[in-house]
């Protein structure tokens, strides 16, 4: 929403002061200045130019030559690099000298050896509108050689952009932000009653509305003008809807269109002669109802849409969004209906949105509209039209539906002190709410009061609302800073924690995060060997980003091949992160996981990761079982376990997935389900004195069928050791002709020893019979050396 | 028999002659060892008369004891010479490394979040957590956003194919788990919930589809906008650090009432806009169970991944997302 400072200024005259402080005053009001710009300054040295001649420059394709005459009947010769002049035509001329608002000044100078004294203006470049394309065309008939700011009758003005938040309806007009800023200025702000005369026939004899909407439509005001000009608005007019970046087009809709920004109000005006008696009605659509609006496209409508229908039930326009082509003005239109209208918000809303036709118009009826100001947005219209030669039928009709009824709200002092974390006595708050038209009535105890919620507020309802009001006029700079204190101790959980330790671990390893995006594309789950079906996104803005992931796999591959693919080969990255693994209840099953991928690795490594991370998060019994996994290599992949409990996978990255991604290095993986690995049991051992007797170490190597896991002989010899093996580690393997086929070596370190005392010979000889006994007999295997 | 005399001479050249450790350690048993001459000396000495045995023994003591002199000596000398050799032996270029040392990094994402979430458990806060596939009811209805409320339009949101069509989306805040938290846990609540959130969105420098947020919750007896611009405050000058502050100004948001936006003004005077906050709605507070005349919250929320770039410098958010080794290791 743009606004000028001399519009602001009809409503509030004293508004005045630096226009930086003006701006930082809005913006603490609510209403952000995203820019202030200065216009119709600098325009000193701009002429009206004629255009006399037009021809290419003999060395350059994107700029041409233009002769212009600038009031001094001699050709002046000037490179262009728009295209959109004819011969004739009247073109703003920044003569040599000229400083451009944007700080450029204009040289005599060559452009690829022609000669160019001067430029010839957008209307960008001066502050007239958004098109930085073409030169501005200035209407015929301005004297030649005149000043620009003369011929057009450009003032020095202040520009604020504001953003309107959705909860302000009021601040979308001239008069509203007038309001706002008066008040926090403490300057008058006032309305003046716009005066209409009136002529002829009444406006009650010559058209008519019926509602049979009321829900929809809660008022419809409508009065009848004659003798419209057919021609361009005033130039001050067209000078301002420029400015607030609005194309002037001609008398008639530049008149509805300033009406509209300055009071917020939208109205359509039909031509008169195409409504048949001036009858209009207002319902809502039939469904597959067909209407040419006013862009000339054939809407297809639905019964959440309103439209105004004619004597014959016809609908001529779509209420509140866009008018009918059937009734639109032209050039012969001598006499038109105006209508201002209050919509139901939503209904506009929505069909705005569905059909794509969201217009200032639509903007301001979602809000919601001040149903308060259509007879004077009617007669405003009338006002500004009569100065052009209009005149206006006597009498308005005011039709109305259900209309909203005036809100009145109870607010307590006391609550609005403990919201906002202030000490404003009652008077003061009232004293904050009246200029902006809250009015309030104190009551008996001088602590509560009632306020009257004006019709342009329709945001405002509770008292909430109101102690949102007082805080935003009182300042939110202004209320006194204070932390509040919590007896709490503030701390991550134990799960946050480990998460935490878990990255430290890994980082510590030399693995690097990484962040894949956590959509993926069609095929991309089977491209990585898992399942294809996970949960698709319904409304994607690409395909690439359509499906929800099962595993954080595919990301990781595609991390690596990135990687790869810039001759970054071996590396290691992790990922903590959400995936959906499909079922659920209320909402789809969403697991955390952890996945680490080890390029340039092979399996083995994915082993000893994770017994390094199950010993730093001292799960109970960690495990690893060999096994197919899905896309991993079937005979290097296998389960991890937690506590006896499958808590994920691991191994290496199956061949024909690895040839899917482009990547030609082995992949070690690991993926677990971080919510049941840090869920299982998990907690140290007992603590025991370390011994202070010497220990016995002893190795034994075994011959052992492959099917058998190292693990599970580990195991097998940590049983049979009992109280007194202190350790068992497998360090040593080899396969080799004389072992045979299907068997390898696997030697153990062992270590015994006891709390109490220093093992005697035959202790140690027994306890490692014991453990040759079990292995051999347990695993098919039999002892290779002693 | 060689003369006492004789043999420390014999013993002072050979233990000269040695080169080596080892070939000391033989001539010490050639000089001193059960079969060296002082040994059999020492043996003869029994056949001598007792005067000439003792001036004979005395001397054969004093010939000992400069023979275990001469060889000790020369024991430390070999000693020395063999350690200056082996260490001489052994020098390195200590710059002579081939392997790369193996660094990890975590992720600027990671690092931001793991600060901010520490700023605020110093200030007494918890962190909590909620699913980031939500149910249409937490990211909007419970939030105050009726159906059909024009404001959900500021939420481009994406939806997936989940029970009833529109009814299960990608959460388009961390805000659903105010709601969350408040329905599981009695007031007074202190809470941030930092997370994933999504959008639809083009990839460009400054959007992403997935982003990160930080929400804060506050609910307790008597707190207030003014506790809420305190606690932006303070928040401000712990994570951003000395000579930043910040301003609300009025703003909307269906779920809090009042609303601002906050921005930091930075020690050169220049402004960042960077989250949005406000009074918790009293209709939030009654959708969650809590009675709003009882208690009295505040809320307030901002990206994560803005912070990352501005604290690593970094101008391109996609940059975040590549997972291009040469962008980790740098952080």
């Amino acid at each position: 929403m743009k606004v000028l400072l001399s519009w602001l200024r009809e409503f509030a005259p004293d508004i005045d002061g630096d226009p930086e402080h003006l701006a930082e005053d809005l913006s603490d009001l609510g209403l952000a200045v995203e820019e202030l710009s200065h216009i119709g300054q600098g325009l000193d040295g701009i002429v009206v130019a004629e255009v006399l001649a037009t021809r290419p420059h003999p060395d350059a394709d994107r700029i041409h030559l233009v002769d212009v005459d600038a009031g001094g009947g001699e050709a002046i010769q000037v490179c262009c690099g728009a295209f959109n002049m004819a011969v004739g035509d009247l073109v703003p001329l920044a003569t040599v000298g000229t400083t451009m608002p944007g700080g450029m000044e204009i040289a005599r100078r060559k452009m690829r050896g022609q000669w160019s004294s001067g430029m010839l203006c957008s209307g960008a470049e001066i502050g007239m509108g958004e098109d930085h394309q073409g030169i501005l065309i200035l209407d015929q008939g301005l004297s030649v050689g005149a000043p620009l700011t003369e011929a057009l009758g450009i003032c020095p003005d202040v520009l604020f952009d504001l953003e309107v938040n959705p909860n302000r309806p009021d601040a979308m007009s001239v008069m509203g932000v007038a309001r706002d800023l008066a008040a926090r200025l403490g300057v008058p702000f006032a309305v003046t009653a716009p005066q209409v005369e009136e002529t002829g026939q009444p406006a009650a004899e010559r058209a008519a509305v019926s509602i049979a909407a009321p829900d929809f439509c809660r008022r419809f005001g409508i009065r009848v003008l004659d003798n419209l000009p057919s021609g361009a608005s005033p130039r001050w007019m067209a000078n301002r809807l420029l400015a607030v970046g609005q194309r002037p087009i001609n008398a008639v809709v530049d008149l509805s269109n300033y009406v509209m920004f300055e009071l917020g109000q939208p109205n359509h005006t039909y031509d008169l002669d195409l409504v048949p008696g001036g009858e209009l009605g207002v319902r809502m659509a039939r469904p597959g109802e067909q209407l040419i609006t006013l862009d000339g496209t054939a809407r297809t409508l639905s019964t959440y849409d309103g439209v105004i229908v004619n004597r014959d039930d016809e609908a001529i326009g779509l209420a509140g969004v866009m008018g009918g082509a059937s009734t639109e003005i032209s050039a012969d239109t001598r006499s038109v209906l105006l209508e201002a209208a209050w919509w139901d918000p939503m209904t506009i809303a929505r069909t705005a949105r569905r059909l794509g036709l969201r217009s200032e118009a639509s903007a301001r009826f979602e809000r919601g509209a001040d149903p308060e100001i259509i007879p004077m947005a009617l007669d405003r219209f009338a006002e500004l039209a009569a100065a052009l030669g209009a005149t206006t039928a006597p009498g308005r009709i005011d039709a109305t539906g259900n209309r909203p009824e005036p809100i009145t709200v109870r607010v307590r002092s006391q609550r609005v002190n403990s919201i906002l974390g202030t000490d404003l006595g009652t008077d003061e708050m009232t004293g904050l709410l009246a200029p902006i038209g809250f009015a309030c009535e104190t009551g008996g105890d001088g602590q509560d009061f009632n306020v009257s919620i004006p019709s342009w507020r329709l945001d405002s309802a509770t008292e909430i609302d109101v102690i949102e009001e007082v805080g935003r006029l009182h300042g939110y700079s202004n209320i006194k800073r204070t932390v509040p204190v919590t007896e709490q101790a503030g701390a991550l959980t134990p799960h946050q924690q480990d998460r935490r330790r878990i990255r430290a671990l890994l980082t510590g390893m030399g693995i690097s995060e990484a962040m894949p995006l956590p959509f993926l594309a069609p095929g991309d789950l089977a491209r990585a060997g898992l399942g294809d079906d996970g949960i698709t996104v319904t409304n994607p803005l690409v395909a690439e980003e359509s499906i929800m992931r099962t595993s954080l796999r595919p990301g990781l591959l595609k991390a690596v091949a990135y990687n790869a693919a810039r001759r970054t080969t071996g590396v290691s990255l992790f990922e903590i992160g959400r995936i959906n693994p499909g079922g659920g209840g209320d909402l789809p099953d969403e697991r955390e996981h952890l996945a680490v991928i080890l390029a340039g690795q092979e399996s083995t490594a994915a082993t000893t990761l994770w017994r390094r991370l199950a010993r730093h998060l001292a799960v109970t019994n960690p495990g690893v079982v060999n096994g197919s996994v899905d896309g991993l290599h079937p005979g290097r992949s296998g389960q991890v376990l937690a506590d006896g409990q499958p808590v994920g996978a691991l191994g290496e990255i199956d061949p024909q997935v690895l040839d899917a991604y482009e990547i030609d290095e082995r992949v070690a993986w690991l993926e677990v389900d971080l919510g049941a690995l840090l869920a299982a049991d998990r907690g140290l051992a007992p603590y025991r004195a370390p011994s202070r007797y010497p220990s016995s170490d002893i190795d034994l190597a075994f011959t052992v069928p492959d099917e058998v896991a190292a693990d599970e002989v580990a195991a097998t010899i940590a049983q049979a050791g009992g109280e007194l093996l202190a350790s068992v580690a497998l360090f040593d393997v080899f396969r080799s002709e004389q072992l045979g086929e299907g068997r390898r070596s696997l030697a153990y370190a062992l270590r015994f020893e006891a709390s109490d005392r220093t093992l005697n010979d035959a202790e140690v000889a027994q306890a490692r019979q014991s453990c040759i006994d079990a292995v051999t007999t347990t695993h098919n295997a039999t002892l290779r050396s002693n | 028999m060689a003369e006492p005399e004789q043999l420390v001479v014999e013993a002072e050249r050979q233990a000269g002659a040695a080169a080596t450790l080892d070939e000391l350690s033989a001539v010490r048993t050639a000089m001193t060892g059960k079969r060296s001459p002082l040994v059999a000396a020492r043996k003869a000495l029994g056949a001598l008369e007792p005067d000439a045995r003792k001036q004979a023994g005395q001397a054969l003591n004093a010939a000992k004891a400069a023979i275990d002199g001469i060889l000790s000596t020369r024991e430390a000398e070999l000693s020395a010479a063999a350690r200056a050799e082996r260490l001489a032996a052994e020098r390195l270029d200590l710059t002579e490394v081939t392997e790369q040392p193996a660094s990890g990094h975590l992720h600027v994402i990671t690092q931001t979040w793991q600060e901010l979430e520490d700023v605020f458990a110093g200030m007494g806060y918890r962190v909590a957590e909620g699913p980031e596939i939500e149910s249409e009811w937490y990211n909007f209805g419970a939030l105050n956003f009726p159906l059909g409320h024009p404001a959900r339009d500021m939420y481009d949101t994406l939806y997936v194919d989940y029970g009833e069509p529109g009814s299960t989306l990608l959460r388009t805040h961390t805000s659903p788990v105010q709601a969350r938290v408040m329905e599981n846990q009695a007031p007074p609540v202190y809470v941030v919930a930092p997370g994933r959130c999504f959008r639809q969105d083009t990839a460009d420098a400054t959007h992403m589809p997935v982003f990160h947020q930080i929400e804060g919750l506050v609910v307790d007896r008597d707190t207030s906008l003014g506790d809420l611009a305190g606690t932006i405050e303070a928040f401000t000058a712990a994570y951003f650090g000395p000579g930043f502050t910040s301003r609300l100004r009025p703003s909307y948001f269906p779920f809090t009432e009042p609303s601002a936006e906050f921005d930091i003004q930075r020690p050169d005077g220049t402004w960042l806009e960077l989250g949005g906050c406000g009074m918790v709605h009293p209709n939030v507070l009654e959708a969650c169970g809590i009675d709003p005349e009882r208690w009295q919250g505040f809320a307030f929320g901002f990206g994560i991944d803005r912070l990352a770039l501005i604290r690593f410098g970094i101008d391109d958010l996609r940059e975040l997302w590549t997972n291009d080794l040469r962008f980790l290791r740098q952080f």
